[in-house]
């Protein structure tokens, strides 16, 4: 169930690196409370509006805005966009040396439970807060602590750049319990997946093909749509959609 | 057990020591061998069943042997507290430390010198541990805000058959000053070692770090772990050398160091294998704190100063 009021509008974006176009006349919106799903085949350009969502470094639109709870952020830090309430999980997390999973989960808030936010990403709470978030984590581990952090942010928008995809992935279960808690939570979230499974549990799903929004609409449509795709990974030029 | 008359330089110390986080009361516990010792004087000792310590003062610091008996399991951490409390002053430190064979102990030394304004603290430790033997080393320096110290520690360890040694090197809080850290370890038959060593520079401190283990004996297994931050005009050098002498010897190298603002850093791994069934490896990384890391610290809310403080603390941790 989708609220009306849009909490985030990416009007006509438009991203280039040296002359190339990466992203070309994106539209989208998503509604507060919102589960958005966004399709695309590699090279689409899924992870650079993911990263200009969150304001990455060397990510800003070459035209168009981002609007955010009515608010053009195209300017603001990532940091400064955090505090807005947005945030984001990347496709692989990174690991600090030193810093334990109970530290990571309570960098902004010493007082909370960490224990509550492992346990909804599948993970035993004794074994995990004592350990390190680095190297000795597998990839499926660090994905699982980054998206209890996330949780643990309340965040109004949540970015989640693949959490199914690795080698020791997440379940499709495990996928539809994180998402229910951000729904429990209020949370919007801009789910991007290959998964046409994880896109159904979505409240709404957008194609992304070649740097554009060419389909939009209920899950199992886009689903449908994505299935009938001709290419693989996205050149510009196979696919009959651009 | 003896115990010394100059309460007051002790109490002195003392209290840097409780403010650096240290605990005061193990110096009235029986059951905890400690030996504590300003400039050329020694202020307090205690010693345990089973752990002999002849100490003396020479004209510039203390020389002490230190002993754990054949089969002593030191139950709690003997605890060694140095420090000159004046702005100028040398202290030369000589130990010579022996774990007779299957015994075990933990060393905690805490060197404090809060007030260094022109101030030189030379080490020099002979260590040598039996077969079976087991030591700890962790030692944590306290240097002041001032940077007028000069720190030599230098140590030269053998480890016998399937003995163990472990060291830990902090110097964290407070500037560095003038580091010279140079210690060389050989490991024989299965003997473990792994040296870390941690330190934080800032305004010109000059830290030197070398650290050098000889895998001799067959299956050895060492791990040098070092971990530099330095910021304003703060340098680095840090050199971790390995050889690797013996069948099934295997060693690694692992340094990493955080530049900030002007600082320069450098780092040296140097392997050495002469037998055809060892081996050893290295990783070095210099650089400027990681973009990726700070940008997911900053997608949590920190700021982008924050999120360097959380990174720098963890790799120091």
């Amino acid at each position: 169930m989708t609220s009306e009021a849009t909490l985030l509008e990416l009007k006509d974006i438009s991203y280039e690196v040296k002359g190339k176009s990466i992203l070309s006349g994106l539209s989208l919106s998503i509604a507060s409370g919102e589960i958005h799903a966004l399709l695309g085949t590699n090279g689409t350009g899924k992870s650079t509006l993911a990263y200009l969502v969150m304001g990455c470094e060397g990510y800003r639109p070459s035209s168009g805005g981002i609007v955010f709870d009515g608010k053009v952020i195209n300017d603001l830090k990532i940091h400064e966009r955090a505090k807005l309430g947005i945030t984001m999980a990347w496709q692989e997390p990174v690991r600090f040396e030193g810093i334990s999973v109970r530290d990571y989960l309570t960098l902004n808030n010493k007082d909370m439970d960490p224990a509550h936010y492992i346990g909804m990403v599948g993970l035993h709470p004794e074994l995990y807060l004592h350990r390190m978030a680095d190297k000795s984590l597998s990839g499926g581990e660090r994905k699982r602590i980054e998206l209890a952090s996330i949780l643990a942010l309340h965040p109004r928008l949540a970015i989640l750049d693949e959490p199914d995809s690795g080698i020791d992935m997440l379940s499709t279960q495990d996928i539809v319990n994180v998402i229910n808690a951000f729904k429990e939570h209020g949370s919007s979230v801009l789910l991007i997946t290959h998964r046409e499974e994880i896109v159904i549990i979505a409240d709404k799903a957008s194609q992304i093909c070649n740097g554009k929004v060419i389909c939009s609409g209920s899950p199992s449509k886009v689903a449908e749509y994505y299935k009938s795709r001709k290419c693989l990974v996205c050149d510009g030029e196979v696919c009959a959609y651009v | 057990m003896a115990r010394y008359a100059l309460m007051s330089d002790l109490d002195a110390l003392m209290n840097v020591f409780g403010d650096a986080g240290g605990d005061k009361a193990i110096l009235e516990n029986n059951e905890i061998a400690h030996l504590v010792a300003v400039g050329h004087k020694l202020l307090s000792m205690n010693s345990v069943a089973g752990f002999e310590v002849d100490a003396k003062e020479t004209r510039t610091g203390i020389s002490a042997k230190v002993t754990v008996k054949e089969g002593i399991k030191i139950k709690n951490p003997v605890h060694l507290c140095f420090g000159v409390l004046h702005k100028k002053g040398t202290q030369k430190i000589k130990m010579d430390v022996k774990l007779e064979r299957g015994s075990s102990a933990h060393f905690i030394a805490h060197c404090i010198f809060p007030n260094a304004e022109k101030v030189r603290h030379i080490m020099y430790a002979v260590v040598e541990i039996g077969e079976g033997a087991e030591m700890r080393y962790s030692e944590t320096h306290y240097h002041g805000l001032y940077g007028g110290i000069e720190v030599v520690p230098k140590a030269v360890v053998k480890i016998a058959k399937d003995g163990r040694y472990f060291t830990d090197f902090t110097l964290t809080t407070g500037r560095v000053g003038k580091l010279g850290m140079d210690y060389t370890v050989e490991a024989g038959e299965n003997a473990v070692t792994e040296l870390t060593a941690r330190v934080f520079g800032h305004a010109n401190d000059d830290i030197n770090i070398k650290e050098k283990v000889v895998l001799a004996g067959k299956n050895s297994r060492s791990i040098i772990k070092t971990r530099v931050a330095i910021e304003d005009d703060a340098q680095a050098e840090v050199t971790g050398i390995t050889e690797g002498n013996a069948e099934g010897a295997r060693g690694h190298v692992d340094c990493m160091e955080i530049v900030k603002d002007r600082a320069v850093a450098k780092a040296i791994p140097i392997v050495n294998v002469t037998n055809s069934l060892a081996k050893v490896t290295h990783e070095a990384a210099i650089g400027s704190v990681d973009k990726r890391q700070m940008e997911t610290l900053m997608a949590h809310g920190l700021t982008p100063e924050e999120a360097v403080d959380v990174i720098v603390k963890g790799i120091l941790k």
